[in-house]
């Protein structure tokens, strides 16, 4: 396989963006990352979306979008992985690179999760579930999360307060983002008189769905380099998929999550590294206990004991581990399907040295964790500055 | 309103009828194609008793279209005594009684009205906590 890199990275600012539309959200991800890339022409658009087909009523975005951005004559299509689709089309992207099959691919994650309003929204976002045996008994995204996490408290004796250390960390990292939703810091004391959702989640265990679009551009280095582009590059070292099943109820043990073990484990081997040599994780927090499942099925904590690494100051991004350095979904917003382009874009500018206030010392090698439901899915990636 | 979805899923929803695997036994609920235990496909159908236990449950405050009415509802996953794990709402039982190991056992209730103007409700299995003396 040929070495890819990371010529371009462009994004929006997440949030309830009533006033753009679909189309016109992407091409903003696209125009940037293109000017990003020196101009450099892409030959396919790969584009990742969970929800537009419910929230607005559109199919054939690969058409609509690159046909919108000018793009005339490229291969475009969706890759859809639920609220993994971001990760997949990432994927898509880099293998179409390394395979030779194009020069350059140019990946966008857009969500327009404001065109539907109400209890639509719950409706919409219902559809990643087992439609016959979740969603038609009235289960939740936040429900499947609130499953979890009773069954962790009860399994592993866990205090229920330690789960507010994820949202305090993303929102405190959030504070310096200029595309993130939420721009400000909640205390301790805030999450814990948080409403519930479905308990015993609350408010603040869940990241807030909204609007947004990312874009990376991929190609060789030697493209990169023929296009004059001054920035540092970043390398594709790993990239992984891997499923679980789709319903929660049909795993043996659902705080397993399986599927991101797997994916991590895979594209760290492919990119012949071990998780703990890398120098920040840009993880899936779209619920705060999918955060502690997380960092276990990785291998940062034993089983049951995710939850300790949010106490210490670990995660924080002078710690052993940062994670979450631009607010992850809590602080920055969840866009659904374009989530996992965003966790690339971010871990780009951490190890092109653009992070601002939160740049990680040093950084030079990341890892990426993309969730589709409660690990239905999952997508990993390694980057490394090169 | 998906007609022959419903009419697809009757026997699921009103009788919790599954299958077991004629390879290795193994009892599957929701149906597959495939059996999970030991890769054979999967078709001799097998009727649970509906009876099991809380493995795991929450309580839905923001309810997507179709249970407004219901909500706030709990939500379980129920083992049941053949094995397989079931996801069902709880039913007469107060949200601060449920806890995990809780017997329950299934009964049909309605679950969601149709969301247009024809009125067609949905019935299907939620679970209640074992009577006393029920049997």
């Amino acid at each position: 396989m040929r070495e890819v890199v990371i010529a371009g990275i462009g994004q929006t600012r997440v949030g309830e963006l009533w006033d753009i539309s679909l189309r016109s959200l992407a091409y903003q991800a696209i125009k940037a990352a293109r000017r990003d890339a020196n101009g450099l022409m892409p030959d396919a658009l790969y584009v990742g979306n969970y929800l537009a087909i419910v929230t607005s009523h559109q199919s054939n975005l690969g058409t609509l979008l690159a046909d919108n951005a000018g793009l005339t004559g490229v291969e475009a299509f969706t890759c859809e992985a639920g609220q993994a689709s971001g990760g997949a089309a990432f994927q898509m992207g880099f293998m179409a690179v390394a395979s030779g099959y194009v020069d350059a691919a140019l990946v966008v994650g857009v969500e327009k999760y404001t065109d539907a309003i109400g209890s639509e929204q719950e409706a919409a976002l219902a559809i990643s579930m087992d439609a016959d045996y979740e969603a038609m008994v009235g289960l939740t995204l936040a429900g499947q999360a609130g499953l979890l996490m009773q069954r962790y408290l009860h399994q592993y004796g866990a205090p229920r307060s330690a789960f507010g250390a994820f949202p305090v960390l993303a929102h405190a990292n959030a504070v310096n983002n200029p595309f993130a939703m939420y721009r400000r810091a909640i205390d301790q004391q805030t999450y814990e008189k948080a409403e519930p959702v479905a308990d015993p989640l609350n408010l603040y265990d869940q990241a807030s769905y909204a609007d947004g679009a990312a874009a990376v551009l991929l190609t060789t280095p030697e493209k990169a380099q023929e296009a004059g582009i001054r920035h540092p590059l970043v390398r594709v070292r790993g990239s992984a998929g891997v499923i679980d099943t789709l319903a929660l109820h049909d795993r043996p043990d659902p705080l397993a999550f399986d599927a991101a073990r797997y994916a991590v484990q895979r594209a760290c081997e492919m990119g012949g590294v071990l998780p703990g040599e890398v120098d920040l994780f840009e993880m899936d927090d779209a619920f705060s206990i999918y955060a502690v499942l997380g960092l276990e099925a990785a291998g940062f904590a034993e089983r049951g004991e995710g939850w300790r690494l949010g106490q210490n100051g670990d995660l924080r991004l002078n710690g052993r581990l940062p994670i979450l350095t631009m607010g992850g979904s809590k602080g920055r917003g969840n866009p659904l399907g374009a989530a996992g382009v965003y966790q690339i874009v971010e871990a780009a500018q951490q190890l092109r040295g653009e992070a601002g206030a939160n740049q990680v010392t040093g950084a030079r090698m990341a890892l990426t964790l993309n969730l589709g439901g409660p690990a239905s899915s999952a997508f990993a990636h390694v980057l490394e500055k090169r | 309103m998906e007609i022959p979805r419903h009419w697809r899923l009757k026997k699921q929803r009103y009788s919790l009828q599954g299958e077991i695997c004629p390879h290795c036994e193994g009892k599957i609920f929701p149906p597959r194609d495939v059996c999970p235990h030991c890769g054979n496909d999967a078709r001799t159908t097998f009727t649970f008793s509906g009876r099991g236990k809380v493995y795991s449950f929450t309580h839905v405050t923001e309810a997507p279209a179709g249970f407004e009415e219901t909500a706030p509802y709990t939500v379980a996953l129920v083992q049941l005594e053949e094995g397989p794990v079931v996801t069902a709402q709880l039913t007469d039982v107060e949200a601060d009684e449920v806890e995990i190991g809780m017997p329950v056992e299934m009964v049909t209730r309605k679950i969601r009205s149709d969301g247009n103007e024809r009125g067609i409700i949905i019935y299907g299995y939620k679970f209640r906590p074992v009577l006393d003396g029920a049997r």
